[in-house]
């Protein structure tokens, strides 16, 4: 049975961006009943039901995060929603805000709503300019309608919203390091604990959640947690520490494609399927060589391991560290796998905030290596160092502050490890590389 | 009672709030960091100071966390247990050092900071000894105008921030900052902004490696060729404990020595540059007195001698025309031996303090960008007293006289013409701002029929004076300085006097008539028998952070380390 998008239902509307046309389809409805029938605790023992697991790339559950707010906190309590979708490949968010950010908007008032937080920011990456035009114009036709401001709908509750542009730092989209650049700070990731639950934005309390997470939220509220369970994937009975992975999920495919876009999807869809059935196939009728599953930092995967399911589970059994973002870069047999680390490394040492030491010169490095094998100088040894370096790297061994060290590293090991023979290969050949790297925005 | 272990040796630690490099130092244990510095915030950022901790269970099981985790920013309570060379620990700090020295010039041979960089020493105690790093390092250019103290070598930095954070959270000035990201990161300023505030040359200290250097030390010594003594800066009254760097009796640098008592971690420019003076070589070398046939160089004895005659001369003549002029810059043992002198040839010869030189108002430190005061806590002050030891020359005076009778006194009756004969003890720090003594009242010097005084350098004063002793600076003597409230410091000599001259306590010990040479620990003990305010000095030792009025001093003074800060 062909799934029926929910997420998704509204873009492609003539009128999705504009109140009207959100309210004709039942929107703010949901909001409605809740703040009339439901209290805050309500909301939050509803999605905690639904086992709503972050949709960020951490796939931290949701309804948990919200309960880890101090109890009986005098406020103010923040809500930070993290539209820095940096992410390479990463679109998912993208089309939410620009083609339906009511959507958004109602799943922001129903989780500040659940945690009582009176104001919350949405923090928008600079190059998304529709849409922070298209969200900003929603807020503003919200507060018009009474769905913003003071004494929402009678109910005595009050919310303000705030569109904070950023301006283009990959960092930002780590939840702290989001925090400190809206403080008007250099994005560096705070040391946790304490987490930004405990003390976020400003020094209070806050919670901070991807939009698409927030459009979940609203889904659930409307059609309650057991539709929501009924799709997606169940808990594996044997490992009692998976939380399951419910519900849809927006996938980005691109790369070497046929029909690149955005799909809603349950979640637990193979790469397979995704690829042939919903992205057309690889590109001139081609074989692929493999993928990123979800989003540059996720690691590699080889053609073999396309049928792997991407749930929260299943990416990390074939060695990536992952869903992510659920962002699937396909490329062709043609490709260098050299070509495309080259890339990578070069994305991380660009995007290192460059605080802590290891993921500073860690990132620097391994271009630096890249770089020589892509000039035909790649030495057996630097393998070595690459796989050594990618591995120490991280907050997982517990060299770095926050996670882009590992996120720099999982692509590195990942495609040395399941792609050695092609680097050894190159390195024999001595050649440098015909195909010429993909531009990137001068910094 | 809360216990640490750290590689297994138990600590006691108290009630104190430590984290595991605090904890593992009171074990006489080193972890390597570089980002954290105890008068900064913590930002964990460096990754030097990664160690294994645990806990141990009241049953005796040890329960290790997974990761290593950065020392500095990791809380100890009863029980922690802390391993600092495990195999998980030690492989991550080589591998912070080796990720460090990627881009590190190691320019050692031409560096100043080699010989006290911690690059260097960690990476010797705690690196690999090869890198395997055969790529370009990058080559930012140098910033030499980062400030009017200070030069930047920009590749030679760590990312450490300390920096950063002293001119933000210290100085509140906020001059430097990041630019860039990731290993293109760099220190930098605003574009006309350079890095100038009273405190700025602190960063050099900070800096654990050699990228930012003060110009006035820039490529003068190897540091190891330097001799340390401990000491206290004469600039004003909060009196910042120093290190006395010398060779061969050059003075070439001035830095803070951290002491909780007195100033913290930090010194202002002013007292860190004003040195310079005493390298001078246009500093009096000899006695010298004024005979019928004009000035002559003269030996030590002979215008001791000479002193002597006069002052027995006079104070037979008219006893109240016998004048001591105290400065504040003096050490107390020189304040005691030379108003027990003047004291000596009588009840009613006069002792006075001389001009203690204020300016403004006392500076708090951190300030806004506006340069405005933060109210609260004040991290740092420079005193609007601008000598070392007003405190301590006034118990002198307190004890000799009653009272402490001010400059103005000395001055009413120079005008009056009742000064007979007069010591005027010097010590004064040239300021380019004039000379100490009021120029008003230079020609009334002439009706002084036998004036002494102390200079460093010729002056209107030593033109009028009938016996001119060279004076010594503070970095040429043993001695005493009590700070603005009261803390007393030992001061160490680095050099010695020029030429001819003595220190000023052995000249004033000789006009005692007392043998022997100066020694100013057996001296304090003198002083406190007889002067009971002065407690602070009754064993005669003071420690390396000297003694608060009403503390107990030290039995002995501890052989010194150098810090690890």
């Amino acid at each position: 049975m062909a799934y029926e998008p929910v997420l998704l239902a509204r873009v492609g509307k003539a009128d999705s961006t504009s109140i009207e046309g959100y309210r004709r389809d039942g929107g703010y409805e949901t909001l409605a009943r809740a703040l009339k029938d439901m209290t805050g605790e309500q909301v939050t023992d509803v999605v905690k039901g639904a086992g709503l697991r972050g949709r960020g790339g951490a796939g931290f559950p949701t309804g948990l995060k919200w309960t880890f707010l101090p109890k009986g906190h005098p406020g103010p309590i923040y809500l930070c929603v993290n539209v820095d979708e940096s992410e390479p490949c990463t679109f998912n968010n993208r089309i939410l805000v620009e083609k339906d950010p009511h959507q958004v908007l109602e799943g922001i008032i129903l989780a500040c709503y659940a945690f009582k937080a009176t104001t919350a920011y949405f923090y928008i990456r600079y190059e998304y300019g529709t849409g922070m035009r298209a969200m900003q114009s929603a807020i503003d036709e919200a507060y018009a309608a009474g769905f913003l401001g003071k004494n929402i709908l009678g109910s005595g509750y009050s919310l303000d919203v705030f569109v904070h542009r950023g301006a283009g730092a990959y960092i930002c989209g780590e939840e702290t390091g989001l925090i400190e650049s809206l403080e008007g700070k250099r994005a560096w990731p705070r040391i946790k604990p304490p987490f930004p639950a405990i003390e976020g934005a400003f020094r209070k309390p806050t919670i901070v959640n991807n939009p698409e997470t927030l459009a979940n939220v609203v889904q659930i509220l409307k059609r309650g947690a057991d539709w929501f369970k009924s799709i997606g994937v169940p808990p594996d009975p044997k490992n009692p520490r998976d939380a399951g992975s419910y519900g849809p999920k927006l996938y980005c495919i691109s790369g070497h494609v046929n029909n690149p876009g955005v799909v809603e999807l349950p979640l637990g869809v193979t790469v397979r399927q995704l690829i042939n059935e919903h992205g057309g196939g690889v590109w001139k009728g081609k074989k692929a060589k493999g993928c990123i599953p979800g989003g540059n930092s996720m690691g590699l995967m080889t053609e073999a391991e396309f049928d792997t399911p991407l749930d929260f589970n299943g990416p990390g059994r074939v060695g990536c560290l992952g869903l992510g973002t659920g962002a699937v870069t396909v490329f062709d047999e043609d490709t260098s796998i050299v070509d495309v680390l080259y890339n990578l490394c070069r994305f991380f040492q660009h995007e290192s905030c460059g605080q802590c030491t290891p993921c500073r010169e860690g990132t620097g490095w391994m271009f630096k290596i890249m770089k020589r094998f892509q000039s035909g100088q790649g030495r057996r040894e630097d393998l070595a160092v690459l796989e050594e370096v990618a591995d120490k790297i991280g907050i997982m061994p517990g060299t770095t502050i926050c996670g882009l060290a590992d996120g720099a590293g999982w692509p590195v090991k990942t495609a040395i490890r399941k792609f050695r023979p092609e680097f050894e290969k190159y390195i024999q050949d001595g050649t440098a590389s015909k195909s010429k790297p993909l531009p990137m925005a001068a910094h | 009672m809360a216990t640490v272990y750290v590689n297994d040796t138990p600590v006691d630690i108290g009630d104190e709030k430590l984290n595991c490099v605090q904890a593992a130092e009171k074990a006489g244990i080193l972890i390597p960091h570089y980002c954290y510095h105890p008068a900064l915030s913590v930002v964990a950022s460096c990754r030097m100071c990664l160690v294994e901790v645990g806990d141990k269970k009241p049953d005796g099981t040890i329960a290790m966390q997974p990761k290593v985790v950065p020392g500095c920013q990791t809380p100890v309570k009863d029980g922690t247990v802390i391993i600092t060379r495990s195999p998980k620990a030690k492989d991550a700090q080589e591998r912070t050092l080796e990720s460090l020295l990627l881009n590190h010039p190691l320019d050692c041979p031409v560096c100043d900071k080699a010989g006290e960089c911690s690059l260097q020493d960690y990476s010797f105690g705690y690196g690999k000894a090869e890198s395997r790093m055969n790529d370009e390092k990058k080559t930012p250019p140098n910033k030499p105008d980062i400030g009017p103290n200070i030069n930047l070598f920009t590749d030679r930095c760590i990312m450490c921030s300390r920096c950063v954070r002293f001119t933000r959270e210290v100085a509140g000035t906020a001059e430097l900052h990041i630019t860039h990201r990731g290993d293109h990161a760099e220190i930098d300023v605003f574009p006309g902004e350079p890095l100038d505030n009273k405190l700025s040359t602190n960063v050099v200290d900070l800096c654990p490696v050699g990228a930012l250097a003060s110009k006035d030390f820039l490529y003068t010594q190897r540091v190891w060729n330097l001799k340390t003594v401990d000491s206290v800066c004469p600039g004003c009254s909060t009196g910042c404990s120093i290190h006395l760097d010398g060779n061969k009796g050059v003075i070439y640098r001035l830095r803070p020595r951290a002491n909780p008592k007195a100033q913290g971690h930090f010194m202002c420019d002013e007292g860190r540059l004003g040195y310079h003076y005493a390298n001078a070589a246009e500093r009096l070398r000899e006695p010298i007195v004024r005979g019928p046939h004009g000035w002559s160089a003269v030996g030590h004895r002979e215008a001791v001698q000479k002193t002597q005659q006069g002052f027995n001369e006079y104070s037979l003549r008219s006893i109240t025309g016998v004048w001591g002029v105290l400065s504040p810059f003096m050490t107390v043992e020189e304040a005691y031996l030379l108003a027990s002198w003047i004291r000596d040839f009588g009840k009613e010869a006069r002792l006075v303090m001389g001009p203690v030189p204020v300016e403004g108002q006392d500076d708090h430190y951190p300030k806004d960008r506006r340069g405005n005061e933060v109210p609260g806590a004040s991290k740092f002050t420079i005193r609007a007293e601008k000598c070392p030891n007003r405190k301590g020359v006034e118990a002198i005076l307190e004890h000799f006289s009653g009272s402490v009778v001010g400059f103005d006194a000395f001055l009413a009756s120079l005008q009056k013409g009742q000064v007979k004969a007069a010591i005027l003890a010097g010590g004064y720090v040239p300021t380019g701002k004039g000379h100490w003594f009021p120029a008003e009242a230079v020609p009334h010097l002439d009706q002084v029929p036998f004036l002494v005084v102390h200079e460093t350098f010729k002056s209107p004063l030593s033109e009028k004076a009938h016996v001119v002793f060279p004076a010594a600076t503070w970095a040429e003597k043993e001695g005493t300085f009590l700070n603005h409230k009261g803390l007393a410091q030992a001061i160490h000599w680095i050099s010695t006097p020029p030429g001819e001259s003595r220190t000023d306590g052995q000249v004033y010990l000789d006009l005692l008539g007392r043998t022997g040479l100066m020694r100013a620990q057996q001296l304090r003990k003198e002083i406190a028998e007889k002067i009971p305010t002065l407690s602070q000095l009754t064993t005669g030792h003071l420690g390396t952070n000297g003694v608060l009025p009403g503390e107990t001093p030290p039995a002995q003074s501890p052989k010194q380390k150098i810090p690890v800060h």
